[in-house]
């Protein structure tokens, strides 16, 4: 048979985390679909059609898709669900309100937040805040799993592959959306920058965290921060990276202010490389970052701009 | 509105854990052990709404080892008027979790079932969506807002984007995230009160649930060590690891 891919994607973009999650669901061994669910998404089934390895895109639009709340989803997936041996989407809001939902009305168990996958059940997953990996074998007769997108590599160019419409007109939803409350900014997608630029509280404040964003902005990363940077107000939690945030595997991460608390480690140990600026010498980041300069981030980072500028890096 | 709120019996968020030399999970034996950290902010969701006359009764319910009765004292402690102990030895999936408290639910006949999002533990985040399927409930999850109205709440929820709104009609499922609330310590009196409280406990065989695993853990690893790497003697040193870097990535 074969394995569905449930697209993410948000206002009109298929999200870059798609490809990836592609790539993943192609070592199952099975041809891939990918599944576009929402309302006015011509454009992102087009751009889901063009990724590598892509068998069918099949696009059920309906007003009650629109939001992708987990109940409308659920429904449309329990309809196709039988033509599947693995049901699949990333491990990000999405995915992680609809999947254990869709498994528990399939009575199968899921998996979710795999990091590799061994072969069509077999998959290892984070416990603990990523303090152990679990390596689990399921030998159920259909698979419901969520894949942490930035532990795999994006699924090139292909296809395209065809397109085909679904009916989705019984689909309803149970709640109700009342209004979505949007962080503003143009940096880039979190969960798949190449470069993050991170602050923890030590920035002190929203103000503060200016600075963070300018040097991202130079770098052309995306910003992160810590849970107590955001519970502090001074960054929005979208931009919250750890074990209940966001999981990020960029090639180059540069960690400021941030002592490195088990859980946001937990968020980061994808990076590539690491950079850390902070006072103090024994903090866990310093001591697992590939290079640390110790000392005041207010003084080291406005000389950092500076420096990168003089050598031509602008935005 | 009667709440049921579901807690687990987790090692203590603090505690660095060890995988077993030989591979076959956790270390649990002699280490702290406590309420699974989001629960707790479910549990302070269903006083706060009873203290503001929105509820008039919260039951806990726990699916654990005898020594689980120690959250569910905690829970009574902050608030909660009694507590359902569902006896297990064995580590349940989640899915199994899931129909017992459907079980549950189904006696209690709840009109709002609170959760904390995820235990840290395993890490999985399905035990609320779960439930709402099986109980074909709708559900929000992730909450960092919960406002109640008429047979309604409105819950404010942590996505991707930032956060969003939605309005669930009672019954529903919440889960909890730490933006919530802050949850209370209890006073050693509440505490002493917490034992003269009901304390239902339950053996698993009064329910009529299978609750055999359906996956196999293979193994338990620890995660791959990271070297630290060396210190940078000035910004200027850094300002051209980092300039060498671009370079790197803009060839990739």
């Amino acid at each position: 048979m074969a394995t569905l891919v449930l697209a993410d994607h948000d206002l009109g973009q298929l999200s870059p985390a798609t490809a990836r999650i592609v790539a993943a669901a192609a070592q199952l061994g099975a041809p891939v679909d990918v599944l576009v669910a929402g309302a006015g998404v011509d454009a992102v089934a087009s751009c889901a059609a063009a990724i590598e390895g892509v068998a069918k895109v099949r696009v059920a639009q309906s007003q009650a898709l629109a939001t992708l709340s987990p109940e409308a989803l659920t429904t449309l997936l329990l309809t196709l669900a039988p033509q599947y041996d693995a049901i699949v989407a990333g491990s990000a809001a999405v995915g992680r309100d609809a999947m254990p939902r869709l498994a528990a009305k399939l009575d199968l168990m899921p998996v979710t937040d795999i990091v590799a996958v061994h072969g069509p059940g077999r998959f290892d997953r984070p416990i603990y805040a990523g303090n152990a990996i679990e390596t689990v074998a399921s030998s159920q007769a259909k698979n419901v799993l969520t894949i942490r997108a930035a532990a795999f590599r994006p699924a090139g160019q292909g296809g395209p592959a065809p397109i085909e419409a679904i009916d989705a007109s019984d689909v309803s939803a149970l709640a109700r959306f009342v209004a979505a409350h949007r962080t503003e900014s143009d940096v880039p997608d979190l969960a798949t920058a190449q470069i993050v630029v991170g602050g923890g509280v030590s920035v002190g404040s929203a103000e503060g965290f200016k600075l963070i964003e300018k040097l991202a902005h130079q770098l052309g990363a995306a910003v992160g921060a810590t849970r107590a940077a955001v519970d502090a107000g001074y960054a929005p939690n979208d931009w919250q990276v750890g074990q209940t945030g966001k999981i990020i595997a960029p090639d180059l991460y540069i960690a400021i202010g941030i002592s490195g608390a088990l859980q946001h480690l937990a968020g980061i140990q994808g990076a590539k490389k690491i950079i850390a600026i902070n006072t103090d010498p024994e903090a866990p980041l310093v001591k697992i970052a590939d290079v640390a300069l110790i000392g005041d981030l207010f003084t080291i980072v406005p000389a950092l701009i500076a420096d990168l500028e003089k050598q031509g890096i602008r935005p | 509105m009667k709440i049921l709120v579901a807690v687990k019996r987790v090692v203590d968020h603090n505690v660095r854990i060890r995988v077993r030399p030989d591979l076959s999970g956790v270390e649990t034996e002699n280490v702290r052990m406590s309420m699974n950290p989001f629960d707790k902010h479910a549990v302070e969701a269903a006083v706060q709404l009873a203290e503001a006359g929105k509820a008039d009764e919260i039951v806990i319910v726990s699916i654990g080892p005898k020594q689980a009765n120690d959250v569910i004292l905690t829970a009574l402690a902050m608030g909660a008027h009694r507590g359902i102990l569902v006896e297990a030895a064995e580590k349940l999936e989640t899915l199994a979790i899931a129909k017992l408290l459907k079980a549950v639910a189904d006696e209690e006949k709840p009109d709002l079932i609170l959760l904390g999002k995820q235990a840290v533990d395993d890490d999985s985040n399905h035990v609320g969506q779960m439930l709402a399927g099986l109980l074909d409930w709708p559900q929000a999850t992730f909450a960092s807002e919960i406002k109640a109205g008429d047979g309604a709440l409105e819950v404010t929820r942590e996505v991707d984007f930032g956060r969003a709104t939605v309005s669930v009609s009672l019954p529903a499922i919440v889960t909890a995230d730490l933006r919530l609330n802050t949850p209370r310590n209890a006073a050693l009196p509440m505490v002493m009160k917490a034992r003269q409280k009901p304390l239902a406990v339950r053996p698993l065989a009064d329910f009529a649930v299978d609750v055999a695993p359906r996956l196999v853990i293979e193994k338990v690893s620890p995660p791959a060590e990271r070297p630290g790497g060396r210190k940078a003697g000035d910004v200027g040193e850094l300002a051209g690891i980092i300039a060498a870097e671009l370079k790197e990535l803009e060839a990739l």
